[in-house]
C-alpha cells in the first residue's frame, strides 16, 4: 500500500488556481524532494496535505494510508501520522513549549487508542531529543516559538517531529534561514527518523539540503503540476542550470 | 460570511452547569423597597439600633442618587420596586448552625455545585461560609479557626457576637454614599461573611464564601468585611452561581477589606453567576463595589478575579494605599461570551510614600461579548516615590465581539513612576491550525491558547482554585471558537 497517493489534484486559493492536476505517489520509506521556482505551489501542497481550510480542493483526491485524507480534520491527520514542519512556525505567547508538545503527543495517542505518556517518561524523551537537536535546557521553559530566532524555530519544528514520530513528514522549507551548522543539526535530526516504514516530503529551494538528506526522488513543481521527476542528480542539475530548461522542456511536451 | 465565522457562530454555545433551582420553602418578603422593608430586614436579623439607623441613612441618601450610566454596558432599566429584598430558607431561623442541623436539601445543593460542605469540613483545608440567597446557611471550621483567634462567620452572626468590631469598621472603606449600588447595598444588605484576623496571626487555612442565588425575583445584596490586624495574613476566596432564568436578577454586593500595619489580605474571586443564554436572555446583573484599604504601613492587599459569569459586570476591586510602603495588586481575567458585557478594572489610589501597585488585566471577548477594562491609577502629592505597573491585554475570539480599554492615570507627584502596557490580539487561525496540526482538537487548542494568555493571572490564584479557574474558563468558552 502506498503511504500517499495524490491524483489529479486541483487547488485554488481565493479563486486562483494554484495546483492544476498534480500527481504524486509516495511509498513507505521513501523521501521525495519537491523543488520548483517561487510561486509554483510547493507550500500550497504542504498546507493542503495538513488540512489548512482556506485552500479549496476543486478536483482530484488524496489517499493517505488507504484513507481519504480530504475527509479528515487536521488533528485526525496528525493522529494518523501526518506531520507538517511549518515554513513559518507560529508563536503562542504564554503557552509553554514543553506543555504544547506533551499535550499534542497525548492527544495523538488518545486518538489512536494508545495510553498517554506520563510526565516522567515524557521529560526523559524530550531531554534526549533536545540533545540530538543541540537545544539548550531553557527551551523547556520558553513559550512556543515566542522570541525564537528563525533558526531556533526550525529546530523546534524538527524537535516536535522527533517526539511525535510521524509516518509521513512534510518539511516546508525547513532549511531556509539556517546557517551551515544549524542545517547539519537539522539534517541529522531528520535523518535519525529515516525508517523503512516512514516517508518524507521535503519542500525546498536549495540543493544543499539534499546533500545532507539524500532523497530517493526529486520532483520539479511548476505551473501547479509536477513537470519533471528524477533522482538526486536532478537536484544537482537544477542547482547548476536553474529551472528555465525544465520549464522549456515541459512546455515543449 | 467566511466559513470560519459561520463556524464560530455555530459553536458559540455555552453550557452553564449550575443552572438548577433548589425546591425549598423560603421566607420571601414581597417585592418593593421603602423604609418599612428596611426596618423589616433589620428586625428579622435582630440588629442593634446603630445598624438600623445606618441602613436608613443610606436609604435616604440612595433615594437622592442617580444610577450611573458611564459604564460601557447597556441594559434595560432596573425596576427597584419589582425586586424582593429578602429571601431565606424557612428552615434557617437566622443563625447558621452546625452542619448536622443544616437542611439536607441545602447540603445537597452545595454537593451539586461541587462544594460538598461535609467533605470540605473533613478533608480540605478550606473553611467555607455558604450564603444562600439572603442568609448564611453554614460556616465550616469555625471552632478550629477560633482556636487561632480568627473570627470567620456570617455577617449577621458578627453583628450579634462582635458588634463592636462591626461598628468600628463597617462603611469605613466603602461609605454608604460611595456610589448608587453601594448605597443600595448599605440599605438592604442581608448577609455575607465577616473575617477578623488578630494581630500576628497567619490564618491557618484558606477561607472561602460561596454565594448562591436561588429564589426568583429577588436581589442578592451581600456585604463582606475582612479586617486583618497588625502583622496578620489571610487568603480568602469567593465563588458564585445562580439558576438559569429568563429574567435578570440583581446582585449588588459590597466588599470592604482593611489591612493594618504589615498585614496582608489576598482576596480571590471565581465569579460564575448565570450569564444568560446564547441570545442574551436572562442572567445576573453583577454590580459590585469592592475596595481594600491598606491602612497600615507595609500592608498589602491583592485582588485576583476570574470573572466568567453574569450578563453584566460592573466591578472595580480597588486599593487605597494609605500606609507608607503599602502594596496593592489586581490580577484579573474577565470573559465576555455570547451577549455578556463586562466593564471591570481597578483603582489604585496612592496616598502613602513608597507605595506600589501592580495591575494585570486579561480580557477575553467571544461571541457578541463586550469587554471593557476601566482603571484608575492616582498618585496624590503625598505619595513620594510611588510606583505603578499596569499591563492590560485583550484577546478577541471571533469577529463580532469587542474589547475596550479606558485607563486613567493621574499623577500629582513628580517622583512617581507609572508604566502602562496594553495589547489587543486575536486568536489567529494560524495559531489554531498550528495546534491542530500537532494533534489538538479545536477546543483544546483554544483552551491552550487562552490559558497561555491568562497564565500570569492564574499563577496568583491559590493552588486549589487555579485548576478550578482553568476548568471554568474552558466551560465558559466551550464552543466559542471556530
Amino acid at each position: 500500500m502506498s503511504m500517499l497517493d495524490i491524483r489529479n489534484l486541483y487547488v485554488s486559493v481565493d479563486g486562483n488556481e494554484i495546483l492544476e492536476g498534480l500527481d504524486l505517489t509516495v511509498r513507505p520509506g521513501e523521501i521525495h524532494a519537491i523543488m520548483g521556482p517561487n510561486g509554483s505551489g510547493k507550500s500550497t501542497l504542504a498546507q493542503v496535505l495538513a488540512g489548512r481550510d482556506n485552500y479549496s480542493v476543486t478536483r482530484g483526491e488524496i489517499v493517505f494510508q488507504g484513507r481519504n485524507l480530504l475527509d479528515m480534520a487536521p488533528e485526525e491527520r496528525a493522529a494518523a501520522g501526518l506531520f507538517l514542519a511549518f515554513q513559518y512556525p507560529i508563536e503562542i505567547p504564554g503557552v509553554n513549549n514543553t506543555y504544547l508538545l506533551k499535550a499534542a503527543l497525548n492527544a495523538q495517542r488518545r486518538a489512536r487508542g494508545e495510553p498517554e505518556v506520563d510526565a516522567f517518561d515524557f521529560m526523559r524523551l524530550i531531554r534526549e531529543t533536545m540533545k540530538t537537536m543541540q537545544m539548550p535546557e531553557e527551551f523547556l521553559q520558553r513559550s512556543v516559538n515566542e522570541g525564537f530566532s528563525g533558526g531556533e524555530k526550525k529546530r523546534n519544528e524538527v524537535l516536535q517531529m522527533l517526539v511525535l514520530k510521524p509516518s509521513l513528514a512534510v518539511l516546508d522549507e525547513t532549511d531556509s534561514g539556517l546557517d551551515v551548522d544549524a542545517l547539519k543539526v537539522v539534517a541529522a535530526g531528520v535523518n535519525s527518523l529515516r525508517d523503512p516504514q516512514r516517508s518524507m516530503i521535503l519542500v525546498t529551494h536549495y540543493e544543499r539540503l539534499l546533500e545532507l538528506i539524500v532523497p530517493d526522488f526529486v520532483h520539479v513543481l511548476a505551473g501547479g503540476r509536477i513537470v519533471k521527476s528524477g533522482d538526486k542528480s536532478l537536484a544537482r542539475e537544477l542547482d547548476a542550470r536553474g529551472y528555465d530548461w525544465v520549464l522549456k522542456e515541459a512546455r515543449a511536451v | 460570511m467566511s466559513s470560519e465565522s459561520t463556524q464560530i457562530a455555530d459553536l458559540v454555545k455555552r453550557k452553564y452547569q449550575h443552572g438548577f433551582v433548589t425546591d425549598i420553602e423560603q421566607d420571601t418578603v414581597p417585592p418593593g423597597l421603602d423604609e418599612g422593608v428596611i426596618r423589616l430586614i433589620s428586625a428579622k436579623k435582630g440588629e442593634p439600633a446603630f445598624l438600623t439607623q445606618w441602613r436608613l441613612k443610606a436609604f435616604e441618601h440612595w433615594q437622592t442618587m442617580e444610577e450611573p450610566t458611564w459604564a460601557h454596558v447597556r441594559y434595560t432599566p432596573i425596576d427597584y420596586q419589582a425586586i424582593s429584598y429578602y429571601s431565606a430558607p424557612t428552615s434557617n431561623p437566622n443563625a447558621p448552625k452546625s452542619l448536622d442541623e443544616v437542611d439536607p436539601k441545602l447540603l445537597e445543593t452545595y454537593d451539586k455545585l461541587g462544594i460538598p460542605l461535609h467533605e470540605r469540613a473533613r478533608l480540605a483545608g478550606v473553611a467555607v461560609d455558604a450564603v444562600f440567597d439572603s442568609v448564611s446557611v453554614a460556616t465550616t471550621f469555625r471552632e478550629k479557626l477560633a482556636e487561632a483567634g480568627v473570627i470567620f462567620c456570617s455577617f449577621s452572626d458578627a453583628v450579634r457576637s462582635h458588634p463592636e468590631l462591626v461598628e468600628q469598621y463597617l462603611g469605613t472603606v466603602v461609605p454608604t454614599r460611595d456610589n448608587f449600588f453601594a448605597a443600595l447595598n448599605s440599605a438592604v444588605f442581608t448577609d455575607g461573611s465577616f473575617v477578623y484576623i488578630p494581630k500576628g496571626v497567619r490564618c491557618p487555612m484558606e477561607l472561602s464564601t460561596y454565594f448562591r442565588i436561588n429564589a426568583a425575583k429577588t436581589g442578592q445584596f451581600e456585604r463582606t468585611l475582612i479586617v486583618a490586624d497588625e502583622g496578620s495574613h489571610v487568603s480568602y476566596l469567593e465563588g458564585c452561581t445562580a439558576p438559569m432564568r429568563d429574567e435578570n436578577q440583581l446582585h449588588a454586593a459590597v466588599v470592604e477589606l482593611v489591612a493594618l500595619d504589615d498585614a496582608e489580605i489576598k482576596y480571590s474571586t471565581v465569579q460564575n453567576w448565570y450569564p444568560g443564554d446564547e441570545n442574551g436572555v436572562g442572567g445576573i446583573y453583577n454590580f459590585v463595589t469592592k475596595r481594600g484599604d491598606c491602612r497600615g504601613r507595609n500592608s498589602k492587599i491583592s485582588w485576583t478575579q476570574v470573572e466568567t459569569g453574569s450578563a453584566i459586570t460592573w466591578k472595580y476591586p480597588s486599593c487605597v494605599l494609605r500606609g507608607d510602603g503599602s502594596v496593592g495588586e489586581f490580577y484579573s481575567v474577565a470573559v465576555a461570551n455570547n451577549y455578556q458585557q463586562a466593564d471591570t478594572g481597578t483603582k489604585m489610589i496612592h496616598i502613602g510614600r513608597n507605595t506600589r501597585s501592580t495591575i494585570i488585566s486579561k480580557g477575553i471577548s467571544a461571541g457578541h461579548g463586550q469587554n471593557s477594562y476601566r482603571g484608575l491609577v492616582r498618585f496624590l502629592p503625598t505619595a513620594k516615590n510611588a510606583r505603578n505597573y499596569t499591563q492590560c491585554d485583550s484577546l478577541l475570539i471571533g469577529d463580532e465581539c469587542g474589547a475596550h480599554t479606558f485607563p486613567y492615570i493621574e499623577s500629582r507627584e513628580p517622583s512617581g513612576r507609572v508604566e502602562h502596557e496594553a495589547t489587543t490580539s486575536k486568536i489567529s487561525d494560524d495559531q489554531l491550525f498550528y495546534c491542530r496540526q500537532r494533534g489538538l482538537s479545536e477546543e483544546d487548542a483554544v483552551n491552550l491558547i487562552v490559558n497561555g494568555f491568562c497564565r500570569s493571572v492564574f499563577r496568583n490564584l491559590p493552588m486549589e482554585f487555579a485548576v478550578e479557574a482553568q476548568n471554568l474558563l474552558s466551560v465558559s468558552l466551550e464552543g466559542a471558537v471556530g
